[in-house]
């Protein structure tokens, strides 16, 4: 081992430690947790068996459930990509010192409670909140609907949620932009539609498939907005394994939940990933 | 490039979205009545009152501020040395090491909570500070991590040479060159980190006791028993606390270059 090896491992000794003994240790254990067995009367029975899984996979409640997560998640991503992506742009073309404030506005709502903000929702959403009684006014409803406890609802305040993070991620690859390209396209006589469709959506494209995976993860997992606004009626993977875990206290089958959640999302994660990059490639290749 | 009427529009709408639910919850805190309303004629303290009252949210304001400083604290002066080493070093397992420390970016907070949860019950501390702190120190690590890492990675080598040629023995190189060059990435992670730990509410739901209830947990315990103008007003507070707190790190920092990595152009 030469100096700089000794050196590099000394210095990095105390993070790793940290994180093999806090990160790694705990997931590890939660995985053989969910292996375990459960009763009513005796807890956690420390056995090897696949049941937990077998009973989620089998009973058409659970598979209901993980459903409605991904649908939720697809759908709050869609519109995330729909919303997200043209504001970055329009951000883009902004002037100073429009655009520097405008952009704390995205940001801001980043750093603000997620409770705080779902809790705008509820009262947005209810019965007498302001968007069913429009929706009743607009004579779309015959009567106000309230919205909570829908995944209308959760869809929405989801959005909101993580919205910023598409504008992010697309800001962040329209900042590579050349715009002498834009000005190129149009003075060679194309137009608005044309310039957006062949030269600005082609470069922002990355940043659209990057925030679609932030968005689509965190969707997919989120809890706190999805136990607030879809309450005990309508849950999601993560509401299901917190009412295991605190509620019935069957730790096992709550473990299996939160492994299924995670493998779930991190095999739609790493397809997608694998997707952009061929794609990308041809596009490199040709 | 000009933005169309369009373009004007759609923006708006966007912004409106963006602010409405916050700016209700801000309206309805102000409300007179004892039953959620937006107060039209009258302005009423009243709910801001019965917060002060309330000692519940007021002690889990506490514990969020001491969970988050000790938290991000903590995150930093493991990340220092880690970062240091990742920017200046080549050894093995030098990438797949920066891999595993962004890890729990990746890893959803409810597992994290439930892997905690298992873990400290089986060590039987559960529900402590101590379990609380070391929770968030994972969740922050990595924002902490990405701050000191890109000081360390964009400092000048040529200077700590300097320092060494001069006759600085390595002590004093790091005391005096190479600390102080990072210092702005150490207090931008521990922001970011900051910011982080003190919105954590999936994971803290799990592990943290009836003692040691963060703000935000609170909260969400509440909101799940009834929403009035109470939690309204908590919520209004929290949100008057996080605008000021953005004012300040945007005036001496800037909030793009902490979030999108680039300076004000």
């Amino acid at each position: 081992m030469n100096a700089q090896e000794h050196q590099g491992w000394l210095l990095v000794a105390p993070a790793t430690l940290l994180f093999v003994g806090i990160v790694a240790t705990p997931l590890a254990m939660t995985l053989l947790l969910s292996f375990n067995g459960w009763s009513s009367t005796q807890g956690i029975v420390p056995t090897l068996t696949v049941q937990n899984y077998a009973e989620i996979l089998s009973d058409s409640f659970f598979a209901e459930i993980f459903l409605r997560t991904l649908r939720i998640a697809l759908w709050v991503t869609l519109i995330c990509v729909l919303i997200g992506a043209p504001e970055a742009y329009i951000l883009r073309r902004m002037r100073e010192p429009w655009r520097s404030s405008f952009i704390l506005v995205v940001i801001g709502p980043l750093l603000v409670s997620v409770v705080a903000r779902t809790l705008g929702w509820a009262l947005l959403l209810g019965g007498n909140g302001l968007i069913p009684l429009a929706l009743h006014r607009l004579g779309l409803t015959s009567s106000p609907v309230s919205l909570m406890f829908t995944e209308t609802g959760v869809v929405i305040a989801l959005v909101h949620v993580l919205v910023p993070f598409m504008v992010l991620s697309v800001w962040a690859s329209l900042a590579r932009m050349d715009p002498a390209t834009e000005r190129a396209a149009q003075s060679l006589g194309a137009s608005q539609i044309t310039i957006f469709l062949r030269i600005v959506l082609p470069q922002a494209m990355p940043g659209i498939l990057s925030g679609g995976i932030i968005v689509f993860s965190l969707a997919a997992s989120a809890f706190a907005t999805p136990a607030i606004i879809g309450g005990r009626r309508l849950k999601v993977a993560s509401t299901l394994a917190y009412d295991e875990f605190l509620n019935t206290l069957n730790w096992p089958l709550g473990a299996a939940i939160a492994v299924l959640l995670l493998v779930g999302i991190v095999a739609i994660v790493v397809g997608w990933n694998r997707f952009i990059e061929r794609r990308y490639s041809q596009v490199f290749a040709s | 490039m000009r933005n169309g009427p369009l373009a004007v529009v759609f923006h708006a709408v966007f912004v409106v979205f963006l602010l409405a639910p916050m700016v209700l919850v801000c309206l309805v805190a102000f409300t007179p009545e004892g039953f959620l309303s937006i107060p039209t004629t009258r302005f009423s303290l009243r709910w801001f009152e019965r917060v002060a009252q309330y000692p519940d949210f007021i002690a889990a304001f506490r514990t969020s501020l001491f969970v988050a400083t000790a938290a991000s604290l903590i995150a930093v002066l493991f990340a220092v040395p880690a970062a240091l080493a990742i920017a200046r070093y080549r050894f093995t397992g030098r990438e797949a090491l920066n891999a595993f420390f962004m890890a729990p970016l990746m890893i959803p907070h409810l597992v994290l909570g439930i892997a905690f949860l298992r873990f400290y019950s089986l060590l039987g501390i559960s529900g402590t500070m101590a379990g609380l702190i070391i929770g968030h120190v994972v969740v922050v690590f990595p924002f902490a991590m990405r701050m000191v890492l890109a000081a360390a990675t964009g400092m000048d080598k040529r200077i700590e040479d300097a320092a060494t040629a001069l006759g600085a023995d390595r002590i004093t190189t790091y005391r005096r060159i190479v600390i102080p060059l990072i210092i702005p990435g150490m207090a931008s992670g521990f922001a970011l980190a900051f910011i982080q730990s003190f919105d954590e509410v999936t994971m803290t739901v799990f592990i943290a006791s009836a003692t040691t209830t963060t703000l935000p947990v609170r909260m969400f315990t509440y909101i799940q028993d009834s929403i009035d103008p109470l939690i309204c007003a908590v919520s209004a507070l929290l949100i008057l606390f996080t605008v000021l707190a953005m004012l300040v790190i945007d005036r001496f920092y800037g909030l793009q270059r902490l979030f999108i990595g680039e300076d004000k152009s």
